[in-house]
């Protein structure tokens, strides 16, 4: 039997590792379009300004993507070190999207962001404009490759089982990419990241302005940030929306649990806005309701119904019991590929094989599995729901108070009076960190809703797990938080030394601070007086 | 249509195109970052170093990137028991690459000797610890593994992190060191000038000769000290995969056979050899960018004497021979290879292409004056 505890700490583990790399991942995918914006500007008016903006923005940028590749090397290899059954039971169709994304749009990224920092004397305007798109499309390009890979751990089209190689197997790599889960994941995720960049833009631009220095400088940045911010929140809701429409068994599973919907109610179901949750009893205590909103959401329709918690167990307890033959098919089929019973029995049986793989964590004989070991599975089969309900809540509401800030800042800088209104330069200022807290929560969401399967339907987490012990992984999850804060920390550091220092750490002569100490003359300075 | 045997067969070429390409690319960083405190004297100097791959070495990391997802796509089974296996190994690779963006990106960001000295020693870590271990766990791979398979192939590692760093395998380690720093000198005799060239072109020799002794030292230990694997029944090339279905011995002798049966083969090892040779030769009489093409030839020939030695076997197992996994029983379906192939043929060319461009718009020599002039926006 596989240690409960392995299992807990590779998920921490994992847990711990994404969501820091996602602390840079939004902020890389949504600065670089506002670097084309600017930069773009740039090229058509031939305003300096617009490049020192480029400049500026692009030093943070850059030190911000620092760590983003340095989380992201983690991402690529520990599938294979802390997961390697899951890797060995899905690289068949994992692997592929992980692999192209390498190839065709990381290379890419990673290739011109060196020219994009390096190649401003060297490149003509234009080439070099094309060469920050460039980099725009290899970041995007690797989010689209990656959430469709991740698409599929939510809903896996486009492959079966193989008793022969003990794995997945890919049998349509279209409907791999065309996942529906896929696309909308894809949309909704980067326009997050568009929305984070540009709260933080936002944020930087109006402190300046709350300063009152390089007021030019941050005014034509604030602009820019309020109207692709506001263009982006609105695409992440609208479209976030589609993350929650209902097309398989797997989003109806988190629905439900997200909306503490504990039974199935007559179409068309209400919205739980707040609600006191019971899971003991599978109730809620009390809950505030909006009619109809839920069913219109979950089902784009009026009559359609949405299943509840409890008549989504009572299904998957069906399922359970079915994958207990398939369990028990494979085992003889894999003892002798001959036996034909057996394999009449797995074809019968084997849609329902991921949900009798549910019962190896309570007994390594799933044929003997009693009543009680098949509640507990059945129980297992909907993730815990006060945690979902909550985050889910959290994220929406930290994204509706975006848009109204973006909606604000981008009303106020047609009317261009923002530079007067200090409560909204404060409002932005206190705001910046308040997108990270909705992608962090997104991503919880996402993945602990898919509990307990690494593969929806097909692979449960307890069986994905490495063969370690846990001491091992307690070591290395310990050495990644150390290295991490370490580095984190270093990143914060730089991030608000040259965040404060503004656009005079360009040392152009043309910014605040240089003007008080006399201009241009800063290139005979010495490091120290520089620093 | 490819047939599986034929894709199988071209999976493992990939493999080592990318593994090999990583060496290049990758490696000429990691020779500098091995270099950066020796080579360069002062922070000027240092800066130097820097800004010769200063722009590049984030996409030459993509090799490593790439390469790791192309075995999940094409070698999961490799993919999920060697990286889960090796584990200690893999956390000291990842964390010591950790000191490389973040030591390229802020160590210039700010202007404080101790702050600026500690990130050299974090990027001399990021060059030189990755090859030392990609070394060992080659010389581990020649030697076997100890792992095994359940009947639902789940694998079971059970060495420890320190039976890797056994005296073959850290001697494997030693010819990776060395020929991966002998390319990154070459690297730096090109982008150099003055002190720093002349030092390089020092390194470049001394780790050239390096290479040769200790690659020569490593064949005879691979032909005399260690046993290799042979396989003696099932194991079909075009079958599907299953790497339960094979009989394998373990035999004195073993990995010399493909070189007694194929005399052509031979010429990989040469290869590692000539090429190393030729590139001393060529620092000495200043002729950086041949050189540096020589030990780019060399570490074709390194890497491939590896992969030939041990053909068709990609990881032995030492204490369950059968559940070895070999370029036939270790691959993803016929579907997935065959995708792959077409995504590889497509986009390494163009890969390729804008790499060479990128280096073309930035080339010339990097000099303390230009890290002079450029203060503020240079590494």
């Amino acid at each position: 039997m596989i240690s409960m505890e392995l299992v807990d700490i590779s998920r921490l583990q994992f847990a711990a590792v994404a969501l820091f790399h996602f602390l840079f991942v939004p902020l890389t995918l949504g600065m670089v379009f506002i670097l084309v914006i600017m930069e773009s500007t740039y090229v058509l008016t031939g305003k300096q300004i617009y490049k020192d903006m480029t400049q500026f923005w692009g030093k943070l940028f850059g030190i911000n993507f620092a760590l983003g590749v340095t989380t992201g090397i983690t991402m690529e290899f520990q599938f294979g070190t802390n997961w390697a059954y899951y890797s060995h039971y899905v690289g068949d169709i994992f692997g592929a999207p992980l692999a192209i994304e390498g190839l065709m749009a990381f290379f890419l990224e990673s290739t011109f962001i060196g020219l994009f920092f390096f190649g401003w004397d060297k490149l003509s305007k234009v080439k070099h404009l094309m060469v920050t798109m460039l980099v725009a499309i290899g970041s995007n390009l690797s989010a689209l490759w990656i959430l469709v890979a991740n698409g599929w751990m939510n809903n896996p089209v486009g492959s079966e089982f193989s008793y022969v190689t003990m794995r997945m197997e890919m049998t349509d790599f279209w409907d791999v990419i065309f996942n529906p889960q896929a696309q909308a994941k894809f949309v909704h995720t980067v326009s997050a990241g568009y929305v984070t960049a540009s709260v933080f833009v936002l944020g930087i631009s109006s402190w300046y302005l709350l300063k009152g220095r390089d007021i030019e400088f941050a005014k034509r940045s604030f602009r820019i940030a309020a109207a692709f911010g506001l263009a982006s929140a609105l695409s992440v809701i609208v479209l976030g929306d589609d993350s929650g429409y209902v097309v398989g068994e797997n989003q109806q599973t988190k629905l439900a649990a997200i909306e503490a919907m504990w039974h199935t109610e007559p179409a068309p179901a209400s919205f739980n806005l707040i609600a006191g949750i019971n899971e003991a009893e599978q109730k809620n205590d009390w809950s505030v309701e909006i009619p109809y909103v839920m069913g219109i959401i979950g089902t784009r329709s009026l009559t359609k119904q949405i299943p509840g918690i409890i008549d989504i167990k009572a299904r998957n307890k069906q399922h359970i019991i079915n994958g207990i033959h398939a369990v028990v098919a494979l085992a003889a089929l894999r003892s002798n590929p001959a036996d034909a019973a057996a394999k009449v029995e797995f074809d019968q049986y084997k849609a329902d094989l991921g949900f009798g793989l549910l019962l190896k964590k309570y007994t390594a004989n799933v044929a003997d599995a009693t009543p009680w070991m098949i509640q507990q599975a059945t129980d297992d089969t909907v993730p815990r729901v006060t945690p979902l309900f909550w985050s889910f809540r959290v994220m929406v509401a930290a994204g509706f108070s975006l848009l109204a800030l973006l909606a604000v800042a981008f009303y106020a800088s047609v009317k261009n009076n923002f530079m007067r209104k200090r409560w909204l330069l404060r409002w932005a200022l206190w705001f910046i960190p308040v997108p990270w807290i909705a992608v962090e929560l997104g991503w919880f969401v996402a993945e602990y809703g898919r509990q307990p399967w690494t593969i929806y339907g097909v692979l449960p987490t307890y069986l994905s797990a490495s063969s370690l012990t846990a001491g091992s992984v307690y070591g290395s999850l310990a050495g990644f938080v150390l290295l991490y804060t370490g580095l984190f920390i270093v990143e914060m550091y730089l991030m608000v030394k040259f965040a404060r220092q503004g656009p005079s750490s360009l040392y152009t002569g043309r910014y605040q601070d240089e003007l008080r100490q006399g201009g241009g003359a800063l290139s005979n300075a010495t490091p120290a007086e520089k620093a | 249509m490819l047939d599986y045997e034929t894709l199988k067969v071209i999976w493992w070429l990939f493999i080592g195109v990318l593994l090999v390409g990583f060496a290049i690319m990758d490696g000429h960083d990691m020779g500098v970052g091995t270099l950066l405190p020796f080579v360069g004297r002062n922070d000027n100097e240092r800066r130097v170093l820097l800004n010769t791959v200063g722009a590049h070495w984030e996409g030459n990391q993509v090799w490593f990137i790439t390469g790791g997802g192309a075995i999940f796509a094409a070698w999961p089974l490799v993919y999920a028991t060697a990286f889960s296996g090796f584990y200690w190994a893999m956390a000291a690779v990842l964390w010591s690459l950790f000191f490389r963006p973040v030591g390229f990106d802020y160590r210039s960001k700010i202007d404080n000797p101790t702050w600026r000295s500690t990130w050299d020693w974090g990027l001399f870590i990021g060059g030189f610890v990755p090859p030392l271990i990609f070394g060992v766990a080659f010389g581990n791979l020649l030697e076997g593994v100890p792992f095994h398979f359940d009947n639902d192939l789940r694998s079971f590692y059970t060495g420890s992190f320190w039976a890797l760093l056994n005296p073959f395998a850290l001697l494997t380690g030693l010819v990776s060191t060395a020929m991966i720093t002998m390319h990154g000198a070459n690297f730096l005799m090109i982008r150099t000038d003055a002190e720093v060239y002349r030092r390089s072109r020092t390194a470049s020799m001394l780790f050239g000769v390096l290479t040769v002794v200790l690659f020569a030292v490593a064949g005879v230990w691979v032909a005399t000290g260690i046993h290799g694997f042979a396989v003696t029944g099932g194991d079909i090339p075009g079958a599907l995969p299953n790497p339960m279905d094979k009989t394998v011995i373990v035999q004195a002798g073993a990995w010399m056979r493909n070189y007694a049966n194929y005399p052509l083969t031979m010429l990989v090892p040469i290869l590692g050899f000539l090429g190393a040779l030729l590139s001393i030769l060529l620092a000495k009489v200043n002729k950086p960018g041949m050189a540096f093409i020589s030990s780019s030839v060399s570490m074709l020939g390194i890497i491939g004497t590896a992969g030939v030695t041990m053909f068709p076997f990609i990881m032995p197992s030492s204490t369950d021979p059968q559940s070895s996994l070999t370029v036939w029983d270790s691959v993803s379906s016929h579907m997935t290879l065959e995708l792959m192939f077409f995504a590889t043929l497509i986009f390494l060319p163009l890969v390729i292409f804008y790499t060479s461009w990128a280096y073309n718009v930035l080339s010339g020599k990097i000099t303390v004056d230009f890290v002079k002039s450029n203060d503020h926006s240079a590494y």
